[in-house]
């Protein structure tokens, strides 16, 4: 057979490997929760002037989002050729 | 003030220097050199054709109007982009396994290959970018407007005029880079060049302009915080429904706009591209949006209130008098423009041809013509105009909309008609059980609403008829109403129209889906899309091999891929399958990998047909319906290996008989040809002796005596030439051919031979065509060698062309350090079953009395061009018999 059943146990590498690729799943996720915080201040119904803290959080977290999707596509990026077994775990 | 001429000459030349440098990339990336124009940078600049000139001009507009609420237009894109591994690399290896044209072409493929998903796609995008072009002539018009305005002297404006030379230029571009080639994977490396180069001008412009307002006009970034605190947009308006409907919005343009699957997608070459693109993307819209509330904020303290907030990136260096940096701004807007512009055609100039005419053009042809069009130039030809239409139909929005709105409301309409695609096209990537049906469903529920509470309201709202619509409903009917439908009222008309139309379209699409019943194509497509990562098995196909001739398909191939390509394709297919020459045998495999190729040329749907046509196999096996079965993926799993191992056996096995059947039957041509010699041989022999002996008699006149020896003449030379052609053969064969090597002209060469082989009458009427300017080829080669191969090739031409008009065409070619030359002829050709032993010693053809030699002319051919290190092989497919010589320019020194 082509492909034998993946093993129960990735080494060390596959391991950190694969947590990465959740990561990198999980980043959109808690990026979208993060833009919808400014919701719950509801800044429309104050009268504070607070376009200058609102702008500079979503920037913040804009940079934030940048530099976490920077790091993982190094970790996650192009797969060694090692990698064989494991393929069919990232499929959706 | 600055000369609006001067403004015009920069943009031109501005232009010029775009356009040199895309024809430069197009040379390098033909030569094979230019592996950096596929660098993930490229990529990523590439990319910011998502930042128009609605976000150069809009975004200020739109920061001054309504505060923060710009930043979703871009947290969208940048959610989508950080999450590329959920999302676009699944996007991404699709494309590249199906080898995907466009948006159009990815929903057609995955629903069955449909023509009809592939055309309403096609036209939902082109009615929902016709605004967005409009907006892209709208802002470059404005922005002129500012100058020519300013302009003493200058003649009066016109607004319309203006966008349609813009509109005419951008045409002319497009046109020229967009469909210089019809490639076989649609990438166009001179355009994404360009359009890098342009995002780095608009990049610098912004935040150089930025820069300007914060510490030239302001003290710094701390004085710029607290001036945005004074300014009228320092309380945030926040609209919860807004903010959420925009950034969804935005996120789903960055995947269905196609212009934007065109440069993520189509242009894409490797995963490594899109992981860079991740994070060094959003890099790009948060640098771009960086200055954007500095600016407005600038624009609202300096201008009196009414004058247009979308123009501050121009007036605000204008009125503090710096004009080159007012210059580089309108020019950074104008890269905005065009790049768009010219992305967004191409690929709806794409669509346009392989999704609506191409199958209007393949249902309506006979059957009969299908070799004889040029699809190429039909395609090429289609794309042009098509480009032309999108423009010219972006400027009649532009009139009619009056060019009055503000460019972000007229930005949005776009969106949300193209985000009609992400229902169809997320369910399709990730749920096996949508179908074509649902995806039609929910397309055309998509549309309808967004045409009804969204673009109409746009272009209709000046007409009374609509007015009355828009207050009182349809007929009256209030529940109706274009934006209160179900008689909901007071929702923003964005909201209401995001709202309705993807919740019906939703709906319509999961709910068709669920109860309708996939054919099994679609089946079939569905678990390639679906589990594009799991598969490394062989493909599912959709062909039954043997059906069609390799000749016919062949033919098919040169006229979409062209002859070279459709030639190498060929080729290399029939060494892949362990035969030579041009004809690999018509497997399955190769259908499917055909139509593969077919399909980067003018999408799959039509693709599709083409080979259905040529084929007429057009039936899903019995192995694919298996593999769709889940239960069937074990033991298909367990036989791969067998199948693997099976293949190799079967190539073995084929060039064995190959092997075989050539020696048989040069077995029996020996055999024949020692008959045939003997007779050839003993016909004069006979004769002679017959006359020698008559001569040898007493009491003859003169006059038969000199007839005799005439015909004993006449015989001996018939007897030495075929003993000539032996020895001629047998010394090539042994190698101690003395080569006369020289400097010389092919041009020469070939006329010398030309008029050689036409000196001889000949039955019928007879015609060599010639190109002399491509013969002007310099070449090292022994001449008369080279000449006795043409004589010959000609000779044979004229004894076997069976056409009442004989015409023999004869092309010459550089290719590396080889010229290669066509011989064509225009008869019927050498059946299939014969190309191989042409070649070969003693082999004739047919009539062997016609033919009036030994067969060994072809043979000596072969031996020469081996000799003179080149080769000579027959080119099937040509429609008559064609042969194909190679030489090297210069001969190595090997012997």
């Amino acid at each position: 057979m082509r492909r034998p059943k993946p093993p129960l146990f990735l080494e060390r590498d596959s391991y950190r490997r694969r947590r990465m690729a959740d990561a990198a799943r999980l980043v959109p996720v808690v990026g979208a929760l993060l833009f919808l915080v400014p919701l719950l201040w509801a800044p429309a119904e104050t009268d504070a002037a607070d376009t200058v803290p609102g702008g500079l959080y979503i920037f913040l977290v804009w940079a934030g989002l940048i530099l976490a999707a920077f790091l993982l596509s190094r970790r996650v990026g192009p797969e060694p050729p090692t990698r064989k077994l494991g393929d069919s775990e990232e499929g959706s | 003030m600055l000369p609006f001429n001067v403004l015009v000459a920069a943009s031109v030349g501005y232009v010029a220097v775009l356009f040199a440098l895309a024809f430069a990339a197009e040379r390098m990336a033909e030569r094979g050199r230019g592996g950096w124009l596929r660098s993930p940078v490229v990529y990523t600049l590439s990319l910011s054709i998502y930042c128009t000139a609605w976000t150069f001009f809009g975004a200020v507009g739109y920061a001054a109007r309504s505060g923060l609420e710009f930043v979703t237009i871009y947290l969208g894109p940048t959610l989508v982009m950080v999450g590329w591994w959920l999302l676009l690399r699944k996007l991404v290896r699709i494309g590249k396994a199906q080898r995907i044209t466009s948006v159009a072409d990815l929903l057609s493929a995955r629903y069955g290959k449909s023509a009809s998903v592939g055309a309403i796609v096609t036209l939902i995008a082109v009615v929902g970018i016709t605004p967005y072009i409009a907006l892209q002539l709208q802002s470059v018009t404005l922005a002129l407007s500012v100058f020519a305005e300013a302009a003493p002297g200058a003649p009066a404006w016109e607004p319309k005029e203006t966008a349609l030379v813009v509109a005419l230029g951008l045409a002319l571009f497009t046109v020229l880079f967009g469909t210089r080639n019809l490639d076989a994977d649609e990438r166009h490396h001179g355009v994404v060049l360009a359009i890098a180069v342009e995002a780095v001008v608009k990049l610098v412009a912004l935040i150089a302009v930025g820069v300007f307002v914060v510490w030239e006009l302001g003290a710094g970034p701390v004085d710029m915080l607290a001036r945005i605190e004074a300014s009228p947009i320092a309380d945030w308006q926040l609209d919860p429904g807004r903010w959420v409907a925009l950034t969804f919005l935005s996120g789903a343009a960055l995947l269905c706009l196609p212009r934007m699957f065109q440069v993520l997608v189509v242009e894409n070459v490797d995963e490594r591209q899109l992981a860079t693109a991740s994070w060094a993307f959003p890099l790009y819209l948060f640098l771009i949006s960086l200055f954007v509330m500095p600016i407005a904020v600038a624009g609202l303290e300096r201008f009196p209130a009414g004058s247009n907030p979308d123009l501050f990136v121009l007036t605000l260096p204008l009125s503090a008098g710096r004009e080159g940096l007012a210059m580089l701004a309108f020019l950074g807007g104008f890269s905005a423009a065009t790049s768009m512009v010219i992305v967004a055609a191409i690929a709806l100039a794409t669509m346009v041809s392989n999704h609506i005419v191409l199958p209007i053009w393949l249902s309506v042809r006979t059957p009969q013509s299908r070799l004889s069009e040029d699809v190429r130039g039909l395609v090429l030809n289609v794309r042009r105009l098509s480009i032309a239409c999108v423009l010219g139909l972006g400027w009649i929005y532009y009139s009619v909309s009056g060019g009055g709105a503000a460019l972000a409301a007229i930005g949005l309409i776009s969106f949300v008609g193209v985000a009609q695609f992400l229902p169809a096209m997320v369910g399709g990537l990730f749920w096996r059980g949508a179908t074509r049906t649902g995806a039609v469903a929910g397309l055309v529920t998509g549309f309808v609403i967004w045409a009804y509470t969204f673009f109409l309201p746009s272009v209709g709202a000046a007409t009374p008829l609509w007015a009355e619509v828009q207050a009182i409903g349809p007929y009256g009917i209030g529940w109706l109403r274009p934006q209160a439908l179900f008689g909901i009222e007071g929702i923003d008309p964005l909201v209401h129209s995001v709202f309705w139309s993807m919740a019906l379209n939703t709906a319509a699409f999961v709910g068709a889906s669920l109860l309708s019943f996939p054919g099994p194509l679609e089946r079939v497509q569905g678990v390639e899309f679906v589990g594009v990562f799991e598969r490394d098995g062989p493909a599912p196909r959709g062909w039954q091999g043997g059906v069609a001739g390799a000749e016919e398909l062949l033919a098919m191939a040169q006229r979409i891929l062209g002859p070279g390509e459709a030639q190498r394709l060929f080729q290399d297919a029939a060494q892949g399958q362990g035969t030579g020459g041009f004809l690999p045998e018509v497997t399955p495999d190769f259908l499917q990998q055909l139509e593969r190729r077919f399909a980067g040329a003018v999408g799959s749907a039509t693709a599709h047909a083409m080979i259905a046509q040529a084929g007429g196999g057009t039936s899903v096996s019995v192995d694919d319906l298996m593999k769709v079965a889940d239960e069937a993926q074990q033991i298909m799993e367990y036989s791969q290996k067998l199948e693997a191992q099976s293949e190799e056996l079967s190539r073995t096995a084929r060039q064995l008989r190959e092997a075989n059947r050539k020696l048989t039957e040069l077995s029996a041509q020996k055999d024949a040809f020692l008959s045939q010699i003997s007779h050839e041989l003993r016909t004069p022999m006979t004769s002679i002796r017959a006359f020698s002996e008559i001569l040898g008699e007493e009491g003859l006149a003169d006059e038969e005596r000199t007839r005799y020896a005439g015909v004993i003449h006449a015989e001996t030379v018939r007897l030495t030439r075929l003993l000539d052609d032996l020895l001629d053969l047998s010394v090539l064969e042994s190698g101690n051919v003395q080569l006369n090597m020289k400097e010389t002209n092919l041009g020469d060469v070939i006329a010398r031979a030309v008029s050689t082989a036409s000196a001889a009458p000949g039955a019928k009427p007879f015609r060599i065509l010639r190109e002399p300017e491509t013969e002007k080829v310099e070449i090292v080669t022994d001449p008369d060698r080279l000449a006795q191969v043409f004589i010959n090739l000609i000779t044979n031409a004229r004894k076997y062309c069976d056409a009442p008009m004989q015409e023999v065409r004869i092309e010459v070619r550089r290719q590396g350090g080889q010229a290669q030359i066509d011989v064509v002829d225009n008869g019927s050709g050498i059946p299939r079953e014969s190309q191989e032993i042409i070649f070969e010693k003693f082999a004739r053809l047919g009539d062997h009395t016609r033919a009036g030699g030994a067969g060994l002319g072809l043979a000596i051919c072969r031996e020469i061009m081996e000799k003179l290190g080149g080769t000579i092989a027959y080119l099937p497919g040509q429609g008559g018999a064609a042969f194909r010589l190679t030489v090297p320019l210069r001969l190595a020194r090997a012997a």
